[in-house]
């Protein structure tokens, strides 16, 4: 029956529900969990046992009573550290929100504690979400759970590493360019992105708003389905967020794929991805055939100015978003003595890392007079032929399949080039373009790393993707390996 | 198109960054390897392409003009660097 951190989290809810075990048993393990492979994985910046145990004994007393319980209640969970928790450390990341307590929460937070959700500590993260390995981190690099001396992925890599070391079965991240999936795919376990305006950011500490989407991360795609179930569904507190019934996601998770006509797009399989991951990948391709569904090449030609675009548009936001941090109203502000502005930009220098000033300085560049048509409009209107790249696809298929990643999980340190970096994203990010679902699952291992397969559906259609990850996942065993952590 | 270090400054004021000069010599040389790599844009015909701000239609969210409870002063003011008499503290901007 393994240990009680090897539970997904519908099976630990089915044996709460028969009395086998309690909340406060299930907490009490993911902290000893914590405490002895945290130091080596470093997934977390914060965590908060007192709170967590309290919450813990809650749903347990009331389990007691016989009252009725949320869908998520008594499971530990995770939360990557740009979403707002009231009374619980904020940062995102940055030294300029090192000591920033929020005074209310995420929509998405709020949402957890009503489905009854213990929410056990804070995860690392690139400084503001900027980044592929938390590297970027204004605190230290995660590491990866199945080899130590690698990147987890980013930017929400302590999420990742955390469910991928047995931490809590659950966790939350943010996705901007593939954010989610990238740091999945690397620590092989499932993560995914919801389509834009399905889950409120309310409460996200803002990246790029028109690409940020929050979502779920889990080892199983039932338990992905479930948190996803939690989480969704229109607030008014967003704008951006869509009034749609939300479907049962769990009543999609159907292992059945027979019928379902999948698009291969061959630009996803070009320079950079290498053959042991392109293998793992259409090895998981050709699984899929065999268990009935319809598979074909396709083009989306525009590809390969995706990354281009993406970094003149995600920057652009991120000056506009990052302009509120001026040492004024939270954060940092710098003991220098200084006037007006120079208490900004003072404040700013000492409180933003080198990629998060790179990023705000080339968005401020691509929106200044004289600059905008030739990048920003540009860049918008590539974003369109993206978007119809995707569209004239989803005409003819219901889904499609690419690697998430190029690369399995890196070296610890190895892309010192912010460019060569930036390539991680690059089978991820036209899906934040164009505002689809997105979800990384196992796929296979190049040389002990894990590889992922990335589904990439139409808008509002995350149920086709939990389709065709259940098919998989149930005729495979990736999703059960676990790292050998050595402590 | 390369960037000067007197215009790499000019958009550092602009985004109200306080960069030492080793930092500024960083950012031209990234500003501009990043712009060579923007360039493969231009290849792109996008005659006639509107483009997209958002990936789904949004349109004004209007709500009824009433009054909502919001947080009490306190604990919005709890995280500022420096708060007196409900306010936040900045440095003196008008002389005299």
């Amino acid at each position: 029956m393994g240990t009680l951190t090897d539970w997904t989290a519908h099976e630990a809810l089915e044996r709460m529900g028969r009395g086998e075990v309690t909340s406060r048993e299930l907490t009490q393990a993911a902290l000893e969990r914590i405490a002895s492979v945290d130091s080596e994985v470093k997934a977390f910046l914060t965590v908060t046992p007192e709170e967590a145990l309290a919450q813990a004994d809650t749903i347990d007393a009331r389990r007691k009573r016989g009252e009725p319980v949320g869908l998520l209640a008594g499971i530990p969970l995770a939360l990557k550290d740009n979403l707002c928790t009231t009374g619980v450390k904020t940062t995102a990341g940055s030294q300029i929100l090192h000591n920033f307590v929020p005074p209310y929460d995420a929509t998405v937070v709020r949402k957890l504690r009503e489905a009854g959700a213990v929410l056990i500590g804070k995860t690392n993260l690139d400084e503001f979400a900027m980044g592929s390995s938390t590297e970027n981190s204004g605190f230290f690099t995660s590491r990866n759970p199945w080899d130590l001396t690698r990147v987890p992925g980013g930017s929400s890599g302590g999420s990742a590493a955390a469910v991928a070391a047995r931490e809590v079965p659950l966790a939350l991240g943010s996705d901007t360019g593939g954010s989610i999936r990238q740091p999945a795919s690397l620590c092989g376990v499932i993560g995914l992105k919801p389509t834009y305006g399905r889950v409120s950011r309310y409460g996200l500490i803002a990246y790029a708003s028109s690409l940020d989407q929050i979502g779920p991360f889990s080892r199983d795609v039932t338990d992905c389905a479930l948190l996803l179930n939690a989480i969704s569904g229109h607030d008014p507190l967003d704008s951006t967020s869509v009034d749609l019934p939300v479907p049962d996601f769990t009543a999609a998770c159907i292992p059945d794929v027979k019928g379902l006509r999948l698009g291969v797009p061959k630009e996803y399989f070009g320079a950079g991805v290498t053959a042991e991951v392109a293998e793992a990948v259409w090895g998981a391709i050709d699984y899929l055939m065999e268990l009935g569904a319809t598979v074909e090449e396709c083009s989306l030609p525009t590809t390969e100015y995706g990354l281009a675009a993406y970094y003149i548009l995600a920057p652009a936001e991120c000056s506009s978003n990052l302009a509120r941090f001026d040492g004024v109203k939270y954060g940092l502000r710098t003991k220098e003595l200084a006037g007006h502005i120079g208490l900004t930009e003072k404040t700013r220098d000492e409180g933003f890392g080198a990629e998060v000033k790179q990023r705000i300085m080339i968005g401020t560049y691509a929106l200044s007079a004289g600059y905008y048509d030739a990048y920003y409009k540009r860049a918008q209107q590539v974003r369109t032929l993206i978007r119809l790249d995707f569209e004239r696809a989803f005409e003819t298929f219901d889904a499609l399949l690419t690697p998430t990643s190029p690369v399995p999980a890196f070296k610890i340190g190895e892309k010192s080039d912010p460019l060569e970096m930036k390539l991680a994203d690059v089978c991820t990010l036209p899906v934040n373009m164009a505002g689809l679902p997105g979800i990384s699952i196992p796929c296979g291992f190049a040389n002990g790393l894990p590889v992922g397969l990335q589904l990439i559906g139409k808008a509002f259609d995350e149920a086709t993707l939990f389709r065709i990850a259940s098919a998989y996942e149930q005729a495979t065993d990736w999703h059960q390996r676990c790292p050998a952590l050595s402590v | 198109m390369a960037l000067s270090r007197e215009e790499v400054r000019k958009v550092a004021l602009l985004a109200r960054l306080e960069l030492t000069d080793d930092e500024i010599d960083e950012q031209a040389k990234h500003i501009n390897d990043l712009l060579k790599t923007f360039e493969t844009l231009q290849q792109l015909d996008v005659t006639g392409i509107e483009p997209t701000s958002h990936s789904i239609p949004i349109v004004n969210v209007l709500r009824e003009d009433r009054t909502l409870p919001s947080l009490p002063r306190e604990a919005v003011l709890a995280n500022a660097p420096e708060a007196r008499d409900g306010c936040f503290i900045v440095p003196r901007i008008v002389e005299g």
